[in-house]
């Protein structure tokens, strides 16, 4: 059996022409898929049941028993993180912002540690964007700053940009000019048609020459920036200006560098300046499928896109104060459930330390480098393989999930729900 | 099933001709019945205005734009900030607010029903998930086809049939409930950063006028026999001199609807603007407010702007990005692909800046201008004249010449010279107060037949109780009461329940989503004609199968399927 047009649980850019063969409830073959995706559709490998550290050993338990534990630990919690919810879908992500009003929980996203200072620019000067289809049917110029797009979004160039079929575009290969922007030659740069290599930590003034030369200004920017000759900053400046539409794609190479939130601001207003002689428009990379959708979710809910602090009863945002990395920095956790994402694998080691000092428990179908800081971990199905559910791609187009194999894990929501009413229970016992 | 009776209720209920009368209501489940028995849990209103829920006919409350300007404005969710209270949500924001704060308040101010202005087709799903938490009021959408390549090259070819089969095709896909139409033609051109200056303009990319796409789509409108009339947001927003534009659109409509009008023209103030430069702007309400006395084929909104902060929203990208351009604030845009635009800025309209006093005047001309109330209905064009929390106010200065001189003599000076308002003596009574927020929208929205906007036996139990006493009032004076009286509901009673008590939601609610499916026959059924796969399939970057909304997202729904001429 084939099935056709499913959506892939892995990037942002959440493909959704996938074709996945199965027999017997099994994948056997994934097409259209790139190579992270496909990983994920066909790999093995799964925690099977609950597990619980007792006397320092892991045991299995039954699926009541991990959650009665992680209801008491949340409700014993004076001060509970509830993070993650970038790998799952909105119908969850709902459930844990709602146990977050009750618990009095702070709930922080991992776009706290990727598109943070990205978010943090957009509430200083706004965001001029678009669909990926939008970049795709018009965009004669696209440049991808601090990102590498073969390597961590595959299908970004041949779906979305420089191969895709364009409504505007008679030959994509020879109308669309690339300009790849980053500290090392990447792959990516190899398939551009101009490459500027900057010295690390010189994003912003780059991006401060390219302003003041779309501002008339060159006179003010000297032989060399960060790097980049002033020659080659006249010609893609000169590019820029003469492009129809011009799509800029930015990664982490500017948000987690020196200048951070800075670097992105500056990005935004060189696009805005732009507008006024030509369209141009701006786009993060986002990471995981549905790292967008717990944006989208939380800001309709509680007002604000990721790190909210509902301790006070009001949703409270002061990023630096209520950022997971900084909570966790000053040990104010006394519990945290993680879900949908591996915080082992990636946070700074004295974050993981306080993690691995109080309690915390885990939702996830897979053992993970987080599993090792756990108390408790509760497998559940595989969200857009096994559950289906609404996840937003990078630009903001909300796509439904698919449940393409039967299984007998229950789903991230229907754990998040148990555990509410759980601690109702026990709330209600006293 | 649960009986309420609400007794001693002062009812004005313009759809069935009851202005100011004594009377008791009788509820049984949803609806409105001819009488209850004893076991009734009987309301005693003592006197006070009873009315129909209210109905916003265009506001701006959920999807895509709407939550960006929320993501956006941190300083906005911090202006509006309420805590957990009994079944009450968290809320945060003050013009853009969370949805359980726009529900909430809302709720407060009477309303059971809200009309989401601008719903992109591809982001449609974000829209019904929004609704599904703005659970006090019944959700209907607006849907965007401004921009929409299937549409465009169908009306290209002359060929209104396949326009119309393509606009079915869409509304019951995204379940939507009416055509919208945003700068026709000016969404598109923006895709290359132009902008369209008025009505006979040929688009850039396509070879069709505004105009082509205005007429078209009103054909079009008729011939699937949707509830709504075209709902149609001008080209040429905001520009000093642009009435001349506006009255040129009216000029284009036919009246070929018996029941309600032909075109919805919405938020009009932005559309009546004089002088050729920002020097010399001025009123044009008078010349405006004329030719819709003399259209019955159109019913208008006022888009009334109040002064303070706010967030404006809107599909009209170009427009917004030259608001940008004259306050120099942030400015998002989100273009969507083959469909349409968008764009967000913050503003803040001062009383101390001449335009914004001009434009706040002419909102209220339009109101007192336009003779029949029921071709000029109350809005804000939430949130881009002012947050809806402004409607008492506004309710105020339209039932009080005396509040309109007290305002007007702490607004630019200059005002006086450019706008008719300080002659204007009407007074809006009670009955017409009615119409404007609820039975014109009910009518206007062609909602009426399924119970909404009247509370006679059969129809849908959603009132709105308020704690005025129109006797013991008089509201050319006592503004002030009438303020309060609207900003706070005794009950907001939402298909026969109480959901609303003195400002506070005390239940969780279930709203309903309304949407359309006009009946095809299969040769004009979109779904499997090649072109019109052809043209998904080449250039959306989303696959054909995963575009509808999928039944998960209704949950309580009603459709409501149209018979069609083609």
């Amino acid at each position: 059996m084939e099935i056709r047009d499913v959506p892939c649980p892995f990037c942002g850019c959440l493909c959704d022409d996938i074709s996945v063969r199965l027999d017997d409830n099994r994948i056997l073959g994934v097409e259209n898929c790139c190579t992270l995706g496909n990983a994920k559709f066909l790999s093995k490998g799964r925690l099977q049941h609950p597990i619980m550290r007792k006397n320092g050993k892991w045991v299995e338990v039954s699926y009541e028993e991990a959650i009665d534990e992680t209801a008491r630990i949340l409700s014993d919690a004076v001060r509970p993180l509830l993070y993650g919810w970038s790998g799952t879908v909105g119908e969850a992500q709902v459930v844990g912002v709602h146990l977050g009003e009750e618990i009095g929980a702070l709930i922080d996203s991992t776009t706290s540690v990727c598109h943070n200072p990205s978010i943090l620019a957009i509430q200083e000067v706004g965001h001029p964007g678009c669909t990926l289809g939008q970049v795709k049917n018009r965009a004669d110029l696209v440049i991808y700053w601090g990102c590498n797009p073969i390597e961590a979004h595959p299908r970004h160039m041949s779906r979305y940009t420089t191969y895709a079929d364009g409504y505007f575009i008679d030959n994509t290969v020879t109308d669309r000019k690339v300009i790849v922007v980053d500290i090392r030659r990447s792959e990516g740069a190899k398939v551009a048609d101009e490459f500027i290599q900057i010295k690390p930590g010189g994003d912003y003034l780059v991006l401060s020459a390219l302003r003041a030369m779309v501002r008339g200004r060159d006179d003010v920017v000297p032989d060399s920036v960060a790097g980049v000759k002033k020659e080659q900053l006249q010609r893609v400046a000169s590019l820029m200006q003469k492009a129809k539409f011009g799509a800029v794609f930015f990664g982490l190479g500017i948000t987690m560098s020196r200048g951070k939130y800075k670097n992105v601001r500056n990005a935004i207003e060189l696009v805005s300046e732009l507008n006024r002689k030509t369209k141009f428009t701006i786009s993060a990379m986002r990471g995981h499928f549905n790292v967008y959708g717990f944006n989208e979710v939380l800001t309709w809910m509680a007002g604000y896109p990721f790190a909210v602090d509902f301790s006070r009863g009001i949703a409270f945002y002061n990023p630096g104060e209520t950022t997971v990395i900084d909570l966790l920095e000053r040990k104010e956790p006394d519990a945290c459930l993680v879900i949908a994402s591996d915080p082992g694998a990636h946070f700074p080691k004295s974050t993981i330390e306080h993690m691995a000092a109080i309690p915390t428990v885990q939702i996830d179908p897979c053992v993970n480098a987080t599993t090792a800081l756990c108390q408790v971990q509760i497998p559940v199905a595989i969200t857009g393989i096994e559950a289906a559910g609404t996840a937003y791609r990078m630009d903001g187009v909300p796509i439904r999930m698919k449940k393409i194999i039967e299984t007998n894990f229950p789903t991230d929501q229907e754990i998040l729900e148990r555990i509410v009413t759980r601690i109702r229970e026990m709330k209600r016992d006293g | 099933m649960a009986e309420i009776l609400l007794k001693n209720a002062y009812v004005i209920d313009p759809i069935s001709g009851i202005n100011g009368e004594l009377m008791d209501i009788a509820i049984s489940g949803s609806r409105i019945v001819e009488e209850a028995s004893q076991k009734a849990e009987v309301i005693d209103c003592q006197g006070y205005l009873t009315l129909p829920g209210g109905i916003d006919s265009h506001t701006h409350t959920s999807g895509t734009k709407v939550n960006f300007g929320r993501y956006m404005s941190p300083e906005d969710m911090r202006a509006g900030r309420t805590a957990r209270r009994g079944p009450m949500h968290i809320t945060s924001g003050y013009s853009v607010p969370t949805t359980y704060g726009n529900s909430y308040r809302y709720s407060a101010l009477g309303y059971t029903t809200l009309i989401e202005g601008a719903m992109a087709p591809l982001e449609a799903r974000h829209t019904h998930e929004e609704f599904k938490f703005t659970p006090l009021q019944d959700s209907f959408a607006n849907t965007l086809f401004d921009g929409n390549w299937g549409m465009l090259r169908a009306l290209e070819e002359g060929d209104i049939t396949r326009a119309a089969a393509i606009i079915a095709w869409t509304l019951t896909a995204v379940k939507g409930f009416a055509i919208k139409l945003t700068n026709p033609g000016g969404t598109e051109a923006w895709g290359f950063g132009k902008n369209i200056s008025c009505i006979n303009e040929k688009i850039p990319t396509f070879d069709l006028t505004p105009a082509d796409i205005i007429k078209g789509a009103i054909r079009a409108n008729e011939m699937l026999h949707l509830p709504h009339s075209v709902h149609l947001h001008c080209n040429n927003l905001g520009t000093p001199g642009n009435y001349t534009c506006t009255i040129g659109t009216f000029d284009l409509v036919p009246d070929i609807n018996d029941k309600r009008q032909s075109l919805y023209a919405t938020h009009v103030q932005f559309h009546s603007y004089g002088g050729s430069g920002w020097g010399d702007f001025c009123s044009k309400s008078e010349p405006v407010a004329r030719k819709v006395d003399f259209s019955p084929q159109i019913v208008i909104d006022m888009g009334q702007v109040m002064f303070g902060r706010t967030t404006t929203m809107t599909a009209d990208g170009p427009m917004e990005f030259n608001l940008y351009r004259l306050h120099h604030d942030k400015w998002s845009n989100h273009d969507v692909e083959l469909e349409t635009g968008s764009g967000i800025i913050p503003v803040n309209y001062r009383k101390k800046n001449l335009v914004n006093s001009i434009m706040w005047a002419i909102g209220l001309e339009l109101a007192l201008l336009v003779k029949n109330p029921w071709q000029c209905l109350l809005t804000t064009d939430n949130p881009n004249g002012a947050p809806f929390v402004k409607y008492p106010e506004i309710i105020a200065l339209l039932m009080s010449k005396q509040y309109r001189d007290a305002e007007f003599a702490t607004i630019h000076p200059d005002t006086e010279k450019r706008v008719p308002l300080p002659a204007l003596d009407r007074e809006l009574n009670w009955h017409e107060i009615a119409v404007m927020t609820r039975a014109g929208q009910a009518r206007a929205l062609g909602i009426i037949d399924l119970g909404k906007g009247y509370l006679m036996p059969g129809a849908e139990a959603d009132i709105a109780i308020y704690p005025i006493k129109t006797d013991e009032i008089d509201p050319s004076a006592e503004y002030e009461k009438v303020i309060a009286g609207f900003s706070r509901t005794e009950y907001t009673i939402k298909r026969g329940r109480v959901v609303s008590r003195r400002g506070d939601a005390i239940i969780d609610g279930e709203n309903t989503t309304y949407w359309v499916k006009p009946k095809v026959p299969a040769v004009y059924d979109m779904q499997h004609d090649p072109a019109f796969i052809e043209l998904f399939e080449r250039y959306y970057t989303v696959r054909m199968s995963n575009y509808p909304v999928q039944e998960e997202y209704l949950h309580r729904n009603y459709c409501i399927e149209t018979e069609t001429d083609l």
